[in-house]
């Protein structure tokens, strides 16, 4: 025979795993955490010969030196996450929720800013619902133009909204330099000593947007699980053809949805506004692609978003906080370690899908 | 004569993630100069077990031995070099190339058009195959493909081959040609192994037969001592009643009346062509054709999916062109299409149960929200009156097996109480029992006075379900003969054209109808002006 038995065996192979038990796979979540821990300690050593035990430390003090901020921040990311739930459940990759929060922030910055020059007499509340409003109306326009050439072109959404961002950024940068005449590309805080038309502070600056997240989320979850709109949007993302050939008309469900996408970033924008930065620039909210990771780790379901925007951001500010307290001066360090521990997170969830079975000793066995 | 063993398999295992068990200690020895039929449910495992002759899985136990040798083949590659060819059911062919072109493609051998061709003609000559090599694939026929690809598995030396359905795509005519090359490659001492669940082919064709049910070896019988209904007892594992019951009942006005319509295809060309026919109530209308002549067209025009270019779809003397597909199911027209890969339409497979129940009425009421309680109860009283097996109403259907997800989408159809079904290949891929239950269900709406478009595959079963069958050739109608009166040779000659059976002008067009001369004139001016607008 021209072909000996010693041809490549396959050494291993992969099978899926349906049904894993709920406890083993977080079992190997655990075990991805503690594997990723190790690598981050033997780094620390190697790197920056620092006791590994410390760094651990401070990575999980960092978040909860400040609560109010952590939980801030969390509910920023949130909402940013919950405007791309819809479509992404959709299978419409909106990669443009920061442009829409960018230019929803704009317009009421020029609200806040140009209406009280203009109408004296005008109310604080007045002004705050037109800010409002106007933010909505930008960032929904800004999200459904790529929505309208989508559902009647079938344009490419992931391109069409990621360069919507940069029009965005173009955009406010225009108004920036246009307001502030001293060509410093910043408008400062808007109405800083009269604080007119800054949103109420409910105690600390802090709960406002906290409230909002918590109320968009109790509304997404019930949205997108007991309504007919979240139905018809699971089954466009499910398939396009089943979905027409129920009776659903998937050009006005993929506009109506990324209307929806488009009103939280404008809540988002106004928010920023009134209540968070009080000025624009290109750098306000600039959680659109975290945003993304973090929903795509939930499985686009808004009650586990709760969670994975906790983990994204308790990480972040712990590896921040490491940076600050061992004195390094930039914060590369840091991003290794967050690079690491997401790596072996996402990374096991291909062993929680599938298996792995050595062909090894299958010759012996017979 | 002593026979000589061409391909051995002992002990194979194959396992699909921990549960599934596709193949189970198969023993199979495959002699030459022979033709071994391997017959088996739907899921049984035969195309599994073929995968790993032919190198696309590899075993997880076991082993495969080759002229007596055991074999390693971890790749098709592999499978080549020891002279094993398999033809799958979906060709792997590039349609844009020529016959000779695919027939070389990978073999590593310099392309010299002329030596090629001249040996393709040979292998051709010799087993007695009608081939053009130069012909591009996409201008081919199915059973030219097919052709093309045992010249391939051929011309790479195979003395093993593996069919896997060949006949499921050829009419009655193109399935004796085959049958004749494979007596022919036969006699030149190759080993056949032919896949396929016609029971009358096996008896036909082969000189063994090797049976698996859910993945377990069952026997091996000489096709000379057994019969059908041994072979589907032991395919199934236990008796099964194979009469299809054609239900008797009165004569009904026509419910659907189609006149003189054309609807083309997604790439612009015309799939249906001039066609005109009408469904009764209490009437099973089959729709025979060689894939893809329209069916598929068909149906979307009904179901309102899909614009027609001119004609008329009457529904009780209504015109239904033009309306939304969401109006023409309230009208209780129900239309299901199981593609080939049986999941793209109808159902959402990532969606529980509960929730492809209620994929046609989530809309109904006033509220924002949908109704998934009643929905709930629906799925459980249909997975208690069709068996259907899950775990529960709220497992994803992806996860049931075929049978399963088909019964689901046909009784959801039927829960709707639809007054029209067109359904699709219902039983494509379904087992034995499964089928039945889907005629069953058929048969028990047509006594309804439910009238009823069955598109299918299988002529046997259309012949003996149908009251009448309408074939249909690139998008044409040849006819509409009685099912009681007509064979499956004059029904696959109608399909390839070579029969064209309208003898008048006024075929297909009732003379019952819903509608009188006049009123059928205004609706064509009605069209006519639609047309000039647009």
């Amino acid at each position: 025979m021209k072909h000996k038995q010693k041809v490549h065996e396959p050494l291993f192979h992969v099978s899926k795993n349906d049904a894993m038990p709920v406890g083993k796979a977080l079992g190997i979540r655990a075990a991805a955490v503690v594997v990723a821990l190790i690598i981050v300690g033997i780094l620390s050593v190697v790197l920056i010969k620092e006791n590994p035990f410390e760094i651990y430390k401070a990575l999980f003090t960092g978040a909860f030196v400040d609560v109010w901020t952590l939980l801030q921040n969390i509910a920023l990311l949130l909402m940013f996450g919950l405007a791309v739930i819809p479509p992404f459940r959709m299978k419409y990759w909106n990669m443009g929720a920061n442009g829409q929060v960018l230019v929803g922030c704009l317009a009421a910055i020029a609200c806040m800013k140009f209406l009280p020059a203009y109408f004296p007499d005008m109310s604080d509340a007045l002004i705050i619902v037109l800010m409002i409003a106007a933010s909505l109306l930008a960032s929904v326009i800004w999200s459904v133009i790529p929505a309208f050439f989508k559902a009647y072109f079938n344009t490419n959404e992931t391109l069409f909204t990621l360069m919507m961002n940069y029009i965005a950024i173009a955009v406010v940068d225009c108004f920036v330099f246009n307001w502030d005449k001293s060509g410093s590309g910043n408008i400062g805080l808007v109405n800083l000593l009269t604080r007119k038309a800054w949103f109420p502070d409910l105690g600390n600056k802090y709960v406002l947007s906290i409230i909002v997240a918590v109320v968009l989320t109790l509304i997404m979850i019930v949205y997108m699980r007991y309504t007919k709109h979240g139905f018809e949007v699971a089954l466009v993302g499910e398939s396009v053809n089943t979905a027409k050939y129920v009776g659903i008309n998937v050009k006005k469900v993929i506009i109506r949805t990324l209307v929806f996408s488009g009103i939280i970033c404008g809540i988002l924008g106004a928010l920023y506004a009134g209540s968070i930065s009080h000025t624009v620039n290109t750098a306000v909210g600039g959680q659109g692609f975290t945003a993304i990771l973090v929903a795509w780790l939930a499985g686009f379901d808004p009650l586990a978003m709760v969670f994975t925007s906790f983990f994204v951001v308790f990480l972040n500010s712990g590896a921040e906080h490491v940076s600050v307290v061992f004195q390094l001066n930039s914060n590369d360090y840091a991003n290794i370690v967050v690079g690491i521990i997401f790596f072996c997170i996402i990374g096991c969830e291909f062993f929680i899908r599938y298996r792995i079975q050595l062909n090894k000793g299958r010759k012996e066995q017979n | 004569m002593e026979k000589e063993i061409a391909l051995e398999l002992r002990n194979i295992t194959k396992r699909f993630g921990s549960k599934v068990v596709a193949n189970k200690n198969v023993n199979l020895t495959v002699y030459k100069n022979e033709i071994l039929s391997l017959l088996g449910e739907n899921g049984s495992g035969k195309t599994t077990l073929m995968n790993m002759i032919s190198g696309i899985y590899f075993p997880d136990e076991g082993e495969i031995l080759v002229n007596g040798e055991p074999a390693v083949i971890a790749s098709p590659k592999d499978a080549y070099n020891y002279k094993i060819g398999m033809i799958h059911q979906h060709f792997k062919l590039v349609e844009t190339f020529s016959a000779a072109e695919n027939i070389i493609l990978g073999n590593g051998e310099p392309y010299k058009l002329k030596n090629v061709n001249s040996r393709v003609r040979e292998i051709a000559s010799k087993y007695g195959f009608d081939i053009d090599p130069g012909k591009k694939i996409h201008e081919m026929s199915v059973s030219e493909k097919q052709t093309v690809e045992i010249i391939k598995a051929l011309y790479r030396g195979a003395d093993i081959l593996i069919l896997d359905e060949p006949t499921a795509v050829l009419t009655p005519q193109e399935i004796e040609k085959l049958f004749g090359v494979l007596r022919r490659m036969k006699e030149d001492g190759k080993a056949v192994i032919i896949i396929t669940h016609k029971l009358n082919e096996v008896l036909e064709i082969s000189d063994r037969v090797a049976i698996l049910r859910k993945g377990e070896y069952i026997g091996t019988v000489e096709t000379a001592e057994t019969d059908e209904k041994q072979l589907t007892e032991m395919m199934v594992g236990k008796k099964v009643d194979l009469k299809i019951e054609r239900v008797k009942i009165e004569k009904k006005k026509p419910l659907l009346e189609i006149r003189d319509l054309t609807v083309k295809s997604d790439a612009g060309n015309i799939a249906i062509n001039n066609v005109s026919f009408y469904i009764r109530g209490g009437e099973i209308l089959g729709v025979a054709g060689i894939a893809g002549c329209g069916q598929k067209e068909l149906c979307e025009a009904i179901a309102g999916l899909r614009r027609p270019e001119s004609g008329h779809i009457m529904h009780k003397g209504e015109s239904i062109v033009g309306l939304p597909a969401r109006e023409i199911i309230k009208k209780g027209i129900s239309m299901s299409f199981i593609p080939e890969d049986r999941l793209g339409m109808g159902l959402a497979p990532s969606f529980s149960m509960t929730d492809n129940m209620m994929l046609k009425t989530y809309n109904e009421g006033i509220t924002p929200f949908v109704n998934r309680k009643s929905a709930r109860q629906r799925a459980a009283a249909l997975i208690e009156k069709l068996g259907i097996v899950t775990p529960s109403t709220e497992t994803p259907v992806r996860r049931l097996s075929g049978g399963n997800v088909q019964k689901i989408l046909v009784g959801r159809e039927i829960e709707s109480g639809p007054n029209v079904i067109v359904t699709a290949y219902p039983v494509r891929g379904l087992d034995i029992n499964s089928s039945y239950t889907i005629y069953d269900i058929l048969n028990e709406q047509k006594k309804k006075d439910v009238g009823i478009l069955f598109v299918g595959e299988d002529l046997d079963v259309m012949l003996a379900l149908c009251d009448k069958i309408m074939v249909l050739c690139h998008g044409e109608v040849m006819g509409v003969v009685h099912a009681s009166k007509t064979t499956k040779e004059e029904l696959g000659l109608m399909m390839t054209g070579s029969l064209d059976l309208k003898q008048e002008k006024e075929y297909g067009k009732a003379k019952d109808s819903n509608l009188t001369d006049e009123q059928w004139n205004e609706a064509d001016e009605n069209s006519e002006e639609k047309e000039g607008e647009q």
